[in-house]
């Protein structure tokens, strides 16, 4: 599935957060969006999948335009979201989670059903009934990711999936976003643990202030240490 | 101890129907966050559809269950296209204009029934099989009430097995705890809404028909059943279907135990209850957290600040216009005049309470209503002068929101909102019910202003120079520390304690003299109509205070005056014309919530700043 965004505006209230972003996910490709705190990371995937109300510009998915598309049409769509703060539903079971993403397969994306779920993500397999605000922060960031591949989607948007988890658990979860990758999965990663981004990555995008500074493949980034320490370093 | 059981299964009988319409609304709450006042009319709808579709009043009579049946099938519809063709346009607008277009239909519906039905009661037949009594520990029992008994727990399991069981419960589940996440999952939004709002219709319909053998059908059940489903949700905790069926169980029984132990004090043992249950558990026996209430729209509002010089000498220019209206208008104008007066400063006193406290009040009446009948009751009890009683109405209204207060700034939102309609509604109870001190709906006749006052021109004056003073000190208060205090603990409660304000104490405070300047007009309103009725604290007074501040845009300043003569004006004029105002009145509400759910001097408001804009841009 190919996603493109041309000239993203968004806003809160009367403060401008996106300034005519730009960017494109190819078929299969995993395109990593990387920025400091607040530099509009979060805000640029919710304007895509209409969680932002004061929007302007134009995203196109596979040549239809759904800008203003309802936010449950994108998600029908085959564009998947994973939220920065995970946003489980507390009160369900884990596998009621799960049923909440449930959408019909989707012909050329891959189909998942919950059992192929727990495959990838052994962890989850055993909580299934336990409310998922029970559960620790590393399961319900995989119980998110799950949660939106219920629905099959063509393409999916992850917020940040490494934020505030341990190490190995990142590393877990990076093997299975390159299972995903490798299932033909265009992937918007939106991410600050570099090192996550470039052992997935094919391309980057170096958003700032609500604007593109830099575009270009891994290698260019990785070649260009000025990049990261001009737009990335804290 | 027969006598108790009996009592006992007698209360549990009637907790079946209000169970019923507390958890249609919880549920459609929960899942929409609209509070929605019509379901108390839904609830009558179902009631008097099935007395017509049993008896067969027009078309074949279906007979008892079948009609039962049809009648809670046809409000699901009716709920359904309601949510279709109204609420759905509204979703984006701040909840209270939701609230007031809920309130827009339970006027129209309202008049619909007296069109249709007529004001008569109507009584249902027995319900056949069911007929009769059976012989209970020496008591004869009602064989219907064990029914009733029944119908409860079954329609909780079946509610629970709905909820646990099928892939809908889940669906609504998930988007009562957050609908934009299950929207990003695909989950159609409208589609959800709407099957859940007539879910929530045939619970109420339901209600209201099941009822048709116990009780009389009449037409102001609806917000008789929808006070006390405010209670029930608030007691059980909003968005809870658990809660609310133990909440109006407990509800049901004090009144089964309070009816026949003591008649009198029945309300202030619900009030107590409640109170209790709100100060160990604020979110109600099993409520989520908090379901804040959005005031506003959402967007960042631009901060209220002191009246520009132009908008200042329109205000005078207005108030020099009123002073030379007695040269020119009859004693009908005038009287009219004053008393679209005594509202504005009414709408303004809510205003400082919604927009500058941050406290939504469902039950402003209670204020109003308590000014009024504090200055009646020093006239009719005490023979004082009108000086004196016109005191003893603010006090008594500033003593009524004291202890209410107390109460309210304990809870925020949908939980402080639904408290002060049950405050309210259990003062008009102590009005309606006290004979011996309020002469209950036969009023207190005879407040008649002092022999100065007494000309309608006289009268005239003093409610101008009253009203605007009113109007100079709440503006004084809201730029004070004080009022920014108000406004802190408004849109930051965190950050305002953080920074040394004791929010209870502010908001207590601020409620307090909300309350009082309502009161003044309440007292103000006695003198005018020289008698004093239950109605000045009835549900309409509180909701007629809603509509004019947020017709007027709840954070326009200015906003209250506009919207209290526009709607005052409409009612006065409509009334004169015809019996179904409220039809009319309705569906203008309903309109001017579609139409601007900004308000009106919000919208022009928003209008003007972007053309001043517009023109300082422009070369």
């Amino acid at each position: 599935m190919r996603l493109e965004v041309h000239k993203l505006c968004a806003f809160y209230g009367r403060a401008q957060i996106l300034f005519d972003v730009s960017l494109k996910l190819e078929r299969g490709e995993v395109v990593a969006l990387l920025g400091r705190n607040g530099a509009g990371k979060s805000t640029t995937l919710k304007s895509i999948v209409g969680l932002v109300e004061q929007r302007s510009g134009r995203v196109v998915l596979d040549g239809r335009d759904i800008t203003y598309a309802p936010t449950a049409h994108i998600a029908r769509a085959g564009l998947g979201y994973v939220p920065e703060d995970r946003r489980i539903f507390t009160e369900l079971t884990v596998a009621e989670n799960l049923l909440v993403g449930r959408q019909a397969p989707r012909p050329g994306a891959p189909a998942w059903t919950e059992k192929s779920l727990f495959h990838l993500f052994p962890n989850l397999a055993e909580l299934s009934d336990r409310p998922a605000g029970e559960i620790s922060g590393g399961e319900q960031q995989m119980l998110t990711i799950a949660r939106t591949l219920m629905g099959n989607p063509a393409a999916l948007m992850l917020d940040e999936p490494s934020e505030g988890l341990a190490p190995l658990i990142v590393e877990q979860l990076g093997k299975a976003i390159l299972t995903l990758k490798q299932q033909g999965l265009s992937i918007l990663l939106s991410e600050q643990n570099l090192h996550l981004a470039r052992a997935i990555g094919d391309r980057v995008s170096i958003i700032e202030k609500g604007r593109i500074r830099f575009e270009g493949t891994m290698a260019e980034f990785a070649g260009d240490q000025t990049i990261s320490r001009m737009f990335l370093a804290v | 101890m027969a006598f108790v059981v009996i009592q006992f299964l007698n209360g549990l009988a009637s907790a079946a129907d209000l169970f019923l319409v507390s958890a249609g609304l919880s549920i459609i709450f929960g899942v929409t966050r609209i509070v929605n006042f019509a379901h108390g009319s839904f609830y009558m709808l179902g009631a008097y559809l099935a007395f017509t579709l049993v008896e067969g009043v027009v078309g074949p009579a279906l007979g008892f269950w079948p009609g039962i049946v049809a009648a809670a099938v046809a409000v699901a519809i009716l709920g359904g296209l309601l949510e279709v063709t109204l609420l759905r346009r509204i979703y984006q607008a701040p909840e209270l204009f939701q609230l007031l277009a809920t309130f827009g239909v339970v006027l129209i519906v309202q008049d619909l029934v007296l069109l249709v039905w007529g004001p008569e009661d109507r009584i249902g037949p027995r319900a056949p099989g069911l007929e009769g009594a059976v012989s209970l520990l020496g008591h004869q029992f009602p064989r219907y009430d064990l029914f009733l008994i029944a119908l409860g727990p079954i329609v909780l399991g079946a509610l629970f097995l709905l909820f646990r069981r099928t892939r809908w419960g889940i669906l609504v589940r998930a988007a009562t705890q957050d609908r934009e996440m299950a929207a990003a999952l695909g989950v159609n939004e409208r589609w959800l809404f709407t099957s859940v709002f007539v879910l929530g219709a045939f619970l109420a319909g339901l209600g209201g028909a099941v009822q048709l053998p116990r009780e009389a059908v009449h037409h102001t059940m609806d917000l008789e059943i929808i006070v006390e489903a405010f209670v029930v949700v608030v007691i059980g905790g909003l968005g809870s279907v658990t809660g609310a069926f133990l909440a109006s169980i407990i509800l049901a029984e004090l009144n089964a135990f309070g009816i026949v132990i003591f008649p009198e004090v029945t309300l202030v043992l619900v009030f107590l209850v409640m109170a209790v249950v709100l100060v160990i558990r604020p979110t109600g026996l099993l409520g989520r957290p908090e379901f804040a209430i959005r005031a506003a729209s959402g967007v960042a509002e631009p901060p209220i600040t002191p009246q520009s010089e132009a908008a200042r000498n329109w205000v005078f220019a207005g108030v020099l216009g009123l002073a030379v209206l007695p040269v020119v208008a009859d004693a009908y104008v005038l009287s009219v005049a004053t008393e679209i007066m005594i509202f504005v400063l009414f709408a303004i006193s809510l205003q400082f309470l919604m927009g500058i406290s941050g406290m939504v009040s469902f039950g402003h009446a209670a204020s109003f209503g308590l000014g009024a009948y504090g200055a009646a009751l020093m006239i009719k009890h005490a023979g004082a002068p009108m000086e004196l009683a016109f005191l003893a109405g603010i006090g008594l209204a500033a003593l009524g929101a004291l202890v209410i207060g107390w109460f309210c700034v304990r809870l925020t939102g949908v939980y402080l909102a639904m408290l002060t309609l049950a405050f309210a509604q259990i003062a008009w109870s102590v009005a309606f019910q006290w004979y011996g001190v309020t002469g209950g709906d036969n009023g207190i006749l005879g407040v008649w202003p002092a022999a100065w006052a007494a000309s309608p021109i006289v009268f005239f004056y003093l409610t101008l120079a009253v009203t605007t003073l009113a109007l100079v000190i709440l503006r004084r208060i809201i730029f004070a520390p004080f009022g920014f205090g108000l406004r802190a603990c408004r849109d930051s409660v965190l950050r305002a304690e953080a920074i040394g304000i004791d929010r209870r104490q502010v908001q207590w405070l601020g409620f307090a003299v909300a309350g009082a300047f309502a009161g003044v007009a309440g007292a103000l309103y006695a003198f005018l109509k020289g008698s004093v009725f239950p109605d000045v604290l009835a549900v309409p007074v509180s909701v007629d205070g809603l509509v004019m501040v947020l017709l007027g845009g709840i954070q326009r300043l200015n906003g209250p005056i506009v919207g209290a003569l526009v709607y005052k004006l409409l009612q006065i004029v409509l009334a004169s014309y015809t019996d179904y105002w409220r039809l009319v009145i309705g569906v203008i509400i309903i309109g001017l919530v579609v139409a601007f759910p900004q308000g009106i001097v919000g919208f022009f408001g928003t209008r003007l700043d972007a053309l001043l804009v517009q023109r300082r841009n422009s070369p």
